[in-house]
């Protein structure tokens, strides 16, 4: 069965386009008073959602000792093979005898994945929702061991952006730096 | 004697202006001196009292014919360099003889009207565009009708030629 | 002229010149800010209260950029365009009443520059010289953007001049004289008397005509970012080019002025006879001067956020086909209501 398909005549009015033209023009207008969307970035956090893939961090048991046992799975899934571990024996009694000597992250080459988060057997390596950890030089931008374990403690709560909104804001220093 | 003071500047712009417009080999120059010797010519004008003249005089030669004429020669793109060709002396003669022929004319004519200096008469100065008006519908009602008829015909062929291109 | 006279006039002069100045700093935070709004961002809010030092910062930053003159520029014109452009963009206030008169030391003092008999003549024409600076600033930067600019900004302007002249004929028509002053005493009354009432259609073509004639979007041709990279002051730097921007306020402000006066009675207050008042009815009236000028300003925002930009050969055929003919009907109109009424 045939379809008709109208073709578009455009009627007097719209060949006047004057209404064509109020009509944007009074979108225009109320856009004018619709709330701004705009996030005052350094004053006010953007809040990721659950599940941003942002800077990484090595967990910890409760007692402190960390969770990674240098089996180097991360780097090994990692894409941009930005993960270099270097593993050497655990210093800890019990269990787990390897750990990272080493474990640096060139955030530079990383492109955020979470192919590492996955392949990880001890759920160690995470990426956490911290985004703003912009620096001045390359070598800052290298993020070590004690780094990710310090990205850890400030994001163990779920809550890095939500609590430390105010106090966190004024400084510009990325967790990264200490 | 302050104004007339002022009289010497401008004709003296004026003239200068209008030998460096046919002196200049830049097209461009030579557009903005005439545009600059519009202008002096409305400032004399303007001495003279003679408000509708001067301010028609920028509206229609400086706004609208000479940015017109910059306009084409920007398209042409005669700007740089000497796009103009050299004159033989024939030709160059010939222009000159023009010229002379012009200036004798322009010369015997304003001898014979009112002589060299006219003073400017009472109803231009007071009445602003009234007289203007009334004098092109009643005095000079048929130049001024072909006139229009002219820039008619002109406008007529240039709509034929821009037509039969496409 | 007697030494009180020249202090007025000069006093005049320079609360004109502050004024538009004044108002190219509030167009240009007001840009910014009502842009902002339209497309429910904020804007400047940084600097001073809700970052209304922004333009004073937006000028300190121009004169501490570097003044670039690039090498294979003509380099006179280059460094005139600018000026060129903005001095007559300055120049035509000056014939725009901008209230009634008030009286001071025992004379009668007009809130207006220069009372000129042929005033809307003058405003046109001077309107007519302000594409020099575009035009030379495209030709002179040696860029091909720039002088597409340019050419496009020329072709536009005297397109849209004749529109513009022809819808502002019918209102000199309705007036019976070319004094701004004539203009506005006409429109004078209530409401009605105005002559967005009375030539509505003129009114129509004359707004049309001065976005065109002011360069703003949708007939911002001669910048066309998009395609021209910034047209005709693409290689202009610093304060040559906050130049362009003042002038392109400037601009703005006068022909918003301009459309108040011819069209919306100017400094009139409807229903109100302003000389009975004395002083107070002076300052009245400048304000509802100026409360019209800024409504139009804002429109020009308004309207610069909400459309598009039209194609060139759109804007030759809306220019040529539809106002100019347009306005000749309208003229036609007026002619044909003016000898019908003088007829009896």
């Amino acid at each position: 069965m045939a379809t008709i398909i109208k073709s578009y005549e455009p009627t007097f009015w719209d060949k006047l386009y004057l209404p064509a033209l109020m009509r944007g023009l009074i979108v225009t207008f109320r856009h004018f008073f619709r709330r701004n969307v705009t996030i005052q970035y350094p004053d006010q956090k953007h809040i990721p959602p659950e599940g941003y893939r942002g800077l990484h961090r090595l967990n910890k048991f409760p007692e402190g000792r960390i969770k990674c046992v240098a089996c180097e799975m991360c780097s090994a899934a990692c894409p941009a093979d930005c993960i270099h571990i270097i593993p050497g024996p655990s210093p800890w009694d019990g269990g787990k005898e390897r750990y990272p000597v080493r474990f640096d992250i060139d955030l530079l080459r990383c492109i955020f994945c979470g192919f590492c988060e996955m392949a990880c057997p001890e759920e160690a390596i995470e990426l956490t929702e911290i985004y703003d950890f912009s620096d001045y030089t390359r070598d800052d931008l290298v993020i070590d061991k004690e780094g990710l374990l310090e990205v850890y403690d400030l994001t163990k709560d779920q809550n890095y952006y939500t609590k430390n909104n105010l106090s966190k804001a004024s400084s510009v220093d990325t967790p990264i730096d200490t | 004697m302050s104004l007339s003071l002022l009289f010497y500047c401008v004709g003296g712009i004026a003239i200068g202006s209008a030998i460096f417009v046919v002196l200049n080999r830049n097209a461009v120059y030579s557009a903005i001196s005439l545009v600059l010797c519009f202008f002096s010519l409305a400032v004399i004008y303007l001495l003279l009292e003679a408000y509708v003249i001067a301010v028609l005089e920028i509206f229609i030669y400086a706004g609208a014919i000479m940015v017109l004429f910059l306009f084409v020669i920007m398209l042409l793109n005669l700007g740089r360099e000497d796009a103009l060709p050299n004159l033989n002396y024939l030709q160059r003669a010939t222009s000159l003889l023009l010229v002379l022929l012009f200036f004798v004319g322009i010369f015997l004519l304003m001898i014979g009207d009112q002589g060299l200096f006219p003073q400017p008469t009472e109803q231009f100065v007071a009445g602003g565009i009234y007289p203007l008006g009334e004098a092109l519908f009643s005095k000079y009602l048929l130049p001024f009708e072909v006139a229009s008829l002219l820039l008619l015909v002109a406008l007529i062929g240039t709509v034929y030629l821009a037509k039969r291109k496409v | 002229m007697d030494l009180l006279g020249f202090t007025i006039i000069v006093v005049k002069v320079l609360v004109v010149f502050a004024a538009t100045m004044l108002g190219v700093l509030v167009m240009i935070y007001a840009e910014r800010r009502v842009s902002a709004f339209m497309q429910d961002r904020v804007g400047p809010n940084r600097v001073g209260f809700k970052g209304v030092l922004q333009p004073i910062a937006d000028g300190i930053k121009f004169l501490m950029k570097e003044d670039l003159v690039p090498e294979r520029v003509d380099k006179p014109i280059f460094i005139l365009a600018p000026a060129i452009l903005l001095i007559p963009a300055l120049m035509t206030f000056a014939v725009i009443p901008f209230g009634s008169s008030i009286n001071l030391f025992g004379r009668e003092i007009a809130l207006q520059v220069a009372d000129v008999n042929v005033g809307i003549l003058y405003v046109l024409a001077l309107t007519s010289i302000s594409v020099y600076g575009i035009v030379l600033a495209g030709w002179s930067s040696n860029n091909k953007y720039s002088l597409l600019g340019g050419l496009r900004s020329s072709a536009q302007l005297i397109s849209y001049e004749l529109a513009m002249g022809l819808a502002v004929v019918s209102i000199i028509l309705l007036a019976g004289s070319l004094r701004l002053n004539d203009i506005i005493t006409d429109q004078q009354g209530s409401f009605l008397s105005w002559n967005i009432f009375r030539q509505p259609l003129a009114f129509l073509i004359f707004l049309i005509a001065v976005y065109a004639e002011t360069n703003r979007l949708p007939f911002d041709l001669s910048e066309a970012e998009q395609e021209l990279v910034g047209g005709y002051h693409t290689e202009y730097s610093s304060m040559k080019f906050a130049m362009f921007f003042m002038a392109e306020y400037a601009n703005m402000i006068t022909a918003a002025a301009l459309t108040v006066t011819l069209f919306f009675g100017g400094w009139d207050v409807p229903l109100l006879d302003e000389g009975s008042l004395g002083l107070f009815g002076a300052l009245l009236s400048v304000l509802s001067f100026i409360l019209k000028v800024a409504f139009f300003l804002f429109l020009f925002i308004w309207v610069r956020w909400t459309f598009p930009r039209f194609r060139y050969d759109q804007l030759m055929r809306l220019g040529w086909k539809v106002m100019l003919p347009l306005a000749l009907f309208n003229i036609f109109l007026t002619g044909g209501y003016l000898t019908i009424k003088a007829l009896g």
